[in-house]
């Protein structure tokens, strides 16, 4: 990375250091927090639609969509998440090879489990066997993404469906007295004032969200948990020009660092907004607020 | 093979006895559920010993946040925040290489790299954070009466907080606190997925579940079966700490006790 580390055996102190946590598997590991940072981008958003569809599934007038929209709720609760995580990784593979397989090969006439075998013909194998390598690690990250969409959004579905019983029943009284129907009350009175009682469950699923993004490494995604274990491993002099005895102590210390402060800034930020949404709202924490200013 | 001879063998293999082999062919839904049972022991385990050790940290932590000494606060505040605001599995991972280094210093700390006793330190360290933090709210919502009625009947210090103080936040914390152990008990599926080595393949529910699935490429039989071990374990927590619910809540008439109640999970 810089010019003087040419030679990293002459360098002492501060330097090697500096040119130590620059090598090209660093800068890997470091594209790897901008994984963990890319997942949260993308998770956070489809698990809240999830959470939505789920929520207004469950408070659906049609029996059958509304056992789903529960079923789908209840599910997360009395199973450990980690099992979710393992199951679904290899369920929604298996899944999508599946279809994959119906559709493209028509007349294969095998079954698709042979015993301890899951057999699907090339043509429907996902990626494709010859595709090259950034494609399957572009399909195991999303692979991640889905489980940890479906996942989460159970939870936010349980948080919505809270925030949607929380809205006074008046107002949708109200609504209907205006001659509205189902659907407009829904989304013109429901939806726009159930955001204030669902912030404080939401916020605290972002902060879970946080805490859950290291389990990508059960997942089979180079995180920076992966990194973390093979950079700070003990180093022969003869494999590396960086040898040193076994430092993933101090990689794990930095993790521990790292979401740390994630958390601390998340709670900033969460404080920082709910202050915001509350500010003039008939509710506990906003006659507080009009109590302090006065 | 008969599946009386497979739970002979494999019922107590994750604590090392019967059968060294775990099944490599043909495997049955009897040695599915044997061996995903047998692990449960060692959920069990780390639940419930951590879960009674991290208690009494838990209440000298939330005692320590809620004091007004400086000397006192900062250290439990500090702990709580570690402990609540970082994922359990880097913390694991941190412990382990943290317990391989010490190894280097002194045999005292060779057990701690094992999972038995390392994995349970950090289980009670974590479990203490959390349910600190629950009795700590519990402590700050004591309704002012019961307070000021210790105060008047002329009770301070040691007896004060014995008789009044003590109760009346384990009552008031009991419902989330249950939600707590259910989830310790979900976190300790944890342990064999972080740097704690499952010695002789002796490991815990999610292991052996693992293991069926990794060789069968099926992970639609094995998941399903450690789901159901899980929600039975569940089921007996929410019992076992419904009856201390009602014995803390015995002398309030029915209809003010506060409910046990499952809320979706938190995942640490």
């Amino acid at each position: 990375m810089f010019s003087f580390c040419t030679d990293p055996a002459a360098l002492e102190g501060f330097r090697w250091l500096s040119c130590y946590l620059t090598t090209g598997k660093h800068m890997s590991m470091y594209w790897a927090v901008g994984t963990v940072l890319l997942l949260l981008a993308i998770t956070a958003p489809t698990a809240l639609a999830f959470g939505f569809a789920g929520a207004s599934a469950a408070r659906s007038n049609v029996a059958p969509l509304r056992w789903i929209g529960k079923t789908y709720i209840a599910v997360v609760r009395g199973i450990p998440d980690i099992a979710f995580f393992l199951f679904f990784v290899i369920a929604l593979d298996q899944a999508f090879e599946y279809i994959r397989h119906r559709i493209k090969c028509p007349d294969w006439d095998e079954p698709v489990r042979q015993g301890n075998d899951f057999i699907v013909c090339t043509a429907a194998k996902l990626p494709l066997g010859n595709a090259p390598q950034w494609v399957h690690e572009t399909y195991g990250f999303l692979l991640a993404v889905l489980t940890f969409a479906i996942v989460f959004g159970a939870f936010a579905a349980n948080v919505l469906f809270g925030a949607m019983r929380a809205v006074p029943r008046g107002q949708l009284e109200t609504a209907e007295a205006y001659g509205m129907s189902r659907r407009q009350t829904f989304w013109r009175v429901l939806v726009p004032q159930m955001w204030v009682y669902a912030l404080p469950g939401l916020s605290n699923l972002w902060m879970v969200l946080i805490k859950a993004t290291p389990l990508l490494f059960l997942l089979g995604v180079e995180d920076i948990v992966y990194w973390a274990r093979e950079l700070g491993g003990a180093k022969q002099p003869q494999f590396t020009e960086y040898p040193h005895p076994d430092w993933r102590m101090w990689y794990f210390a930095a993790l521990l660092v790292f979401y740390l402060c994630f958390t601390k800034v998340s709670e900033v930020v969460l404080g920082r907004v709910m202050s915001k949404l509350t500010h003039g709202q008939a509710t506990a924490a906003g006659e507080a607020q009009r109590k302090a200013a006065a | 093979m008969s599946c009386w001879e497979t739970i002979a063998d494999y019922a107590l293999r994750s604590q090392g006895i019967g059968e060294r082999l775990l099944p490599r062919t043909d495997f049955t839904l009897c040695q599915q559920f044997t061996l995903i049972g047998s692990g449960m022991i060692w959920n069990i385990y780390f639940g419930v010993v951590a879960l009674c050790s991290g208690f009494f940290l838990a209440t000298a932590v939330a005692m320590g946040k809620a004091a007004r000494n400086p000397w006192f606060r900062k250290p439990a505040e500090w702990f709580i925040f570690i402990f609540r605001g970082s994922p359990l599995f880097i913390q694991f991972f941190f412990a382990y290489f943290v317990f391989l280094s010490l190894k280097d210093v002194s045999s005292f700390f060779n057990p701690l790299t094992s999972a038995w006793a390392g994995a349970l330190v950090v289980l009670f360290l974590n479990t203490a954070a959390y349910s600190g933090e629950i009795f700590y709210g519990a402590l700050q919502s004591i309704p002012k009466g019961d307070t000021e009625a210790a105060d008047a009947y002329g009770l301070s210090g040691w007896s004060r907080f014995r008789r009044v103080i003590w109760p009346t936040m384990l009552r008031l914390a009991w419902p989330a606190y249950t939600n707590e152990a259910i989830f310790l008990f979900h976190a300790t599926t944890l342990v064999f997925f972080s740097g704690f080595p499952a010695t002789q393949q002796r490991g815990d529910a999610l292991y052996y579940a693992n293991y069926f699935a990794d060789k069968t490429f099926n992970p639609f039989v094995p998941y399903p079966i450690l789901a159901g071990y899980f929600i039975i374990l569940t089921l007996i927590v929410i019992g076992l700490f419904g009856l201390i619910n009602n014995r803390l809540n015995r002398h309030l008439p029915q209809d003010v006790r506060k409910k046990v109640k499952v809320r979706p999970q938190i995942i640490r």
